[in-house]
């Protein structure tokens, strides 16, 4: 059961061809699906063959084959992790019992609502990362771009798949629904904001990365200690894919400042319009991306209490981050947990119910693991002896979801009134000109090992190939 | 008595935490727990990994596969892997002939390329300083290596938590005779326990902050002491012995130990009369903290210190608190001691980080000085918890925290030692 069956029209390692109504159903989907792919993936790469990783099998030894593919060719599938026949519940109200192979009746609506709330955010990155590949700073780049879209593609197949398999008719429709809904579409937009903001040039696509992508993580993870099984098991393998998109955002952003620092040494300036006459990124406008995209990022964990929230956890549909791994009752009845809100002009922290709050808890884990690597950012600024450090905004900057929706507060977390955002605003967010700026360094370069002038090559190629390695053969 | 362990080359499975994006992938695929992380770094257990490779394809970044050579006694132990922000260099295998004898100590801030670095003290978070304030001593670090280690004698050992509490903790006192072996309060040693893992590697040296005052446990002879913590149960609270701390619990008098270091150039206290410390610890994490109130004490006796002391102490019963009835014993107006009991019975739960709120006012008053510094030593836990309520306290005086927090680190101010 650990291989991938790619002689069927949809690959899959969950027995697919034994349930007849269902391979008909998806049958019927995937055209769609490929419909969908020619008209919102990647613009103009219709035709290329890009050195991809490909699963074979779940296994560790089996989930990344690397291998050039051509682009419509790729096996989107359906893989589950192995299933472990004595998994028990290990959280919420049914904590110890075993896990659930179909969606119990009385928790039907919600599990399809977390499946689709999860599924919409698949296609959507596609949609928004479409035109980066006319602008892709190198082939490696071009290469992590593909990378990361099939797999976002993939993401939405495991997703539908749940959705056919265990949710019946509403299930169909809401997979329908999928491809229908587009990011930023007037009438028809995604579901969660953040996924229809647009990610026009390549530094948001690394920000996006860097931070939307440890969302999906989070939630992945949170998904993934699941009571419905097959939930379980579909994250915990997509979750192996999503590491990639944060590694792509990561290095990029590093790779960025890397170049910034090296301009800035060599022409002994930081002042911001010298390094953009030299063409590359002058880090207060790294900060400024920074901002937007960590503040519309840490939206995505919802309202800070929510009874949805507490309702998911206590009936086992969506444990914490790291459930496991944590050491209380798992029921969470008794805890409290802080939570910000204004009261008089200030910030303050509230204890409130805990079970209410475990969209802040999940969303003060991403924070943490975001600073980490923000923190590793900065390691290249101390170690190309500049002072400059990034930092992440106040839990309370820009906020458009929960308590915090709407109030002005400076990324040092002071309360502002309207008047004193608007004299910072520029200077905390990307202007229009910031973007304007990015979008004029973006050009294409398509030649091996050639790098953008803005961003520094990676430190090493993908799989251990040189970095000069032809990763896409333009055909 | 320092019997020749066999040596040999291997090469020991790393992860190159400058490529690493702490992704989890590995941790989750290794069938046999070998990967393991903290708030820094995910490191490779070298006394689990048998090196079957099923973590190195998932890794999205190739940050897992990195093979370095080592001699098999001087594998990087965990503790070390934790506290890096980049791979070392590959230690040079040729032998090099044997190192000066004992008695000419060869002094070295810059610990660089000693092999006994696997075991500096490096603060575990970049969230502390990385240089000691301008003011404190001058320390000796690595005047022992594993390459000449000293012998040193245990003239005390007792215990220092109440009999009947889980946490067994031990008071023990190791005397250098001639072997000069000048510390610092802050600093820390390593223990070779004797024997050999199952594999027949000897065991890696187990680090223990110093509880002593610099001149001594007893004044003016050569001498330090330990807090150390019989480990029955591993971090996810199987049980389990761990090898050097029931070693060191279980010394007699007279019994000899295996030493190296001292370890440590940046926790180190203030020498200024007027300085103020903020001590922040659980469990172990006292030591330090000892040694530096003990430091200030004898200090204050001929009129060399006139500062503030501030305990915050977490523990999770009063019983369970190494050195509680001397610590209470101390003066009101020379240190300012809060207790967080964890599992009081007769008080709600309360964590350091709770009681650093509580005093916000003090602490913020405190911190008004750049003649403060906070040390915190401990659980690895306690460090967001620490960093989150300093934060609060700071905002909620009216100051920006991050610039605060980089003028602390920057003038050495903030220091962390969690394990
Ligand atoms: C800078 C530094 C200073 C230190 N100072 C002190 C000190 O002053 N006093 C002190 O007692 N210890 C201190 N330690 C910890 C000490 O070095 C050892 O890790 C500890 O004594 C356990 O060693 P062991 O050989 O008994 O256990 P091992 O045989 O190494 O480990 C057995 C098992 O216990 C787990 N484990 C290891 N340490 C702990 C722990 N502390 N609590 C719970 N589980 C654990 C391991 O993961 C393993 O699963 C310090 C560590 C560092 C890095
Ligand atoms: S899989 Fe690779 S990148 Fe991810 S945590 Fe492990 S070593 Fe780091
Ligand atoms: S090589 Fe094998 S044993 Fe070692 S860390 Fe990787 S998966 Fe675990």
């Amino acid at each position: 059961m650990s291989g991938i069956n790619y002689s069927e029209k949809i690959p899959n390692n969950v027995n697919l061809s034994g349930d007849r109504a269902l391979q008909r159903a998806l049958e019927h989907w995937q055209p769609n699906y490929l419909q969908w792919w020619q008209e919102m993936g990647p613009e103009g790469a219709q035709n290329f063959d890009v050195y991809l990783r490909t699963a074979v099998s779940v296994q560790p030894d089996g989930w990344a084959n690397f291998d050039h593919v051509k682009m419509p060719d790729y096996r989107w599938g359906i893989f589950l992790a192995p299933q472990d026949g004595n998994r028990k519940a290990h959280f919420g109200e049914h904590i110890g019992r075993d896990v659930w192979q179909e969606a119990p009746g009385e928790h039907r609506a919600n599990l399809r609502r977390i499946i689709v709330t999860q599924g919409d955010t698949e296609p959507a990155s596609v949609e928004q990362q479409r035109h980066l590949g006319l602008t892709a700073p190198s082939q490696y780049d071009l290469r992590n771009l593909f990378q990361v879209n099939v797999e976002e593609g993939r993401h939405l197949w495991a997703m539908v798949y749940l959705l056919h398999r265990y949710f019946g008719r509403d299930g169909r429709e809401e997979a329908d629904a999928l491809l229908q809904r587009n990011s930023g579409d007037q009438d028809s937009p995604r579901i969660l904001g953040a996924f229809n903001e647009k990610t026009p040039d390549w530094l948001a696509f690394y920000m996006f990365t860097y931070f939307t992508d440890r969302d999906g993580k989070f939630q992945l993870c949170a998904l993934a200690e699941s009571s419905f099984d097959p939930l379980a098991r579909t994250t915990k393998f997509m979750l192996t894919e999503e590491a990639h998109h944060m590694f792509v955002g990561e290095s990029g952003v590093s790779r960025v400042l890397q170049r910034t620092c090296e301009v800035m040494n060599q022409l002994k300036t930081d002042d911001p319009a010298a390094l953009r006459a030299a063409g590359v990124i002058d880090l207060p406008t790294v900060q400024r991306y920074l901002n937007f995209h960590y503040s519309v990022t840490i939206d995505l964990f919802g309202a800070d209490q929510s009874s949805n929230a507490a309702i998911f956890y206590s009936s086992g549909l969506k444990g914490r981050y790291e459930e496991s791994k944590r050491t209380d009752d798992h029921q969470l009845k008794n805890d409290t947990y802080r939570v910000l809100e204004v009261a008089n002009g200030q910030l303050r922290e509230i204890e409130v119910p805990m079970l209410n709050a475990l969209n802040e808890v999940l969303r003060d884990d991403f924070i943490r693991d975001s600073m980490a690597g923000i923190g590793r950012w900065n390691k290249v600024m101390e170690k190309n002896g500049i002072a400059f450090r990034l930092r992440v905004p106040h839990k309370a900057f820009n906020r458009k979801i929960g308590t915090l929706a709407g109030i002005r507060v400076s990324p040092e977390g002071e309360v502002l009134s309207d008047e004193q955002w608007k004299n910072h605003e520029n200077s905390w967010l990307p202007t229009a000109e910031d973007r304007a700026f990015v979008a004029s360094l973006m050009g294409r370069v398509v030649e091996p090992g050639k790098f953008a002038n803005w961003i520094a090559p990676p430190v090493i190629g993908v799989n251990r190939q040189p970095i000069n390695f032809e990763y896409v053969r333009f055909n | 008595m320092t019997a020749p362990i066999p040596t040999h080359v291997i090469k020991q499975h790393l992860i190159d935490p400058e490529i690493c994006i702490r992704c989890n992938t590995c941790e989750e695929t290794c069938p046999i727990d070998a990967i393991t992380h903290d708030s820094n770094n995910y490191v490779v257990n070298p006394e689990i990994c048998n090196s079957c490779m099923a973590c190195v394809p998932p890794c999205p970044t190739g940050a897992i596969d990195n093979w370095l050579k080592v001699l098999s006694d001087q594998a990087y132990g965990m503790d070390a892997q934790f506290g890096w922000n980049e791979l070392p260099a590959e230690q040079a295998l040729d032998e090099t002939p044997a190192v000066a004898p004992a008695a000419v100590i060869t002094v070295s801030i810059d610990s660089g390329d000693d092999p006994a670095n696997d075991l500096q003290g490096m603060p575990s978070t970049s969230a502390g300083a990385s240089i000691p304030p301008w003011s404190a001593a001058h320390p000796y670090v690595n005047l022992y290596t594993h390459k000449n280690p000293v012998m040193a004698t245990v003239v005390g050992n007792y215990r220092v938590t109440d009999e009947d509490t889980e946490s067994d903790i031990h008071h023990i006192v190791l005397d250098f005779g001639d072997a000069p072996f000048p510390v610092l309060e802050g600093q820390s040693i390593a223990v070779f326990p004797p024997g050999a893992d199952s594999a027949g590697r000897a065991y890696h040296a187990r680090q223990y902050s110093i509880a002593s005052p610099r001149d001594g446990e007893r004044p003016r002879y050569n001498n330090l002491s330990l807090t150390v913590k019989r480990v029955t149960a591993g971090y996810d609270g199987k049980p389990i012995l761990g090898v050097c701390s029931n070693y060191l619990c279980d010394l007699k008098k007279n019994d000899t130990v295996q030493v190296i270091g001292p370890f440590g150039n940046t926790f180190l206290m203030p020498n200024q009369e007027d300085s103020n410390l903020i001590m922040i610890c659980t469990g172990t994490g006292s030591a330090p903290m000892r040694a530096m109130t003990e430091r200030c004490r004898r200090l204050v006796k001929d009129k060399g210190f006139s500062g503030k002391l501030m305990l915050f102490f977490g523990a999770r019963t009063q019983r369970e608190l190494p050195y509680f009835g001397p610590l209470m014993n101390l003066p009101k107006d020379f240190i300012d001691i809060n207790l967080a009991l964890s599992r009081s019975t007769d008080q709600p739960k309360r964590y350091v980080q709770d009681l650093i709120r509580e005093r916000a006012g003090e602490v913020a008053a405190l911190l008004e000085s750049d003649k403060t510094c906070i040390y915190v030593c401990g659980l690895k836990g306690m460090e967001a918890g620490v960093i989150d309520a300093l934060q609060d306290v700071v905002s909620g005086a009216g100051r920006h925290w991050l610039d605060v927090h980089s003028q602390l680190k920057s003038q050495g101010r903030l220091h962390f030692e969690t394990y």
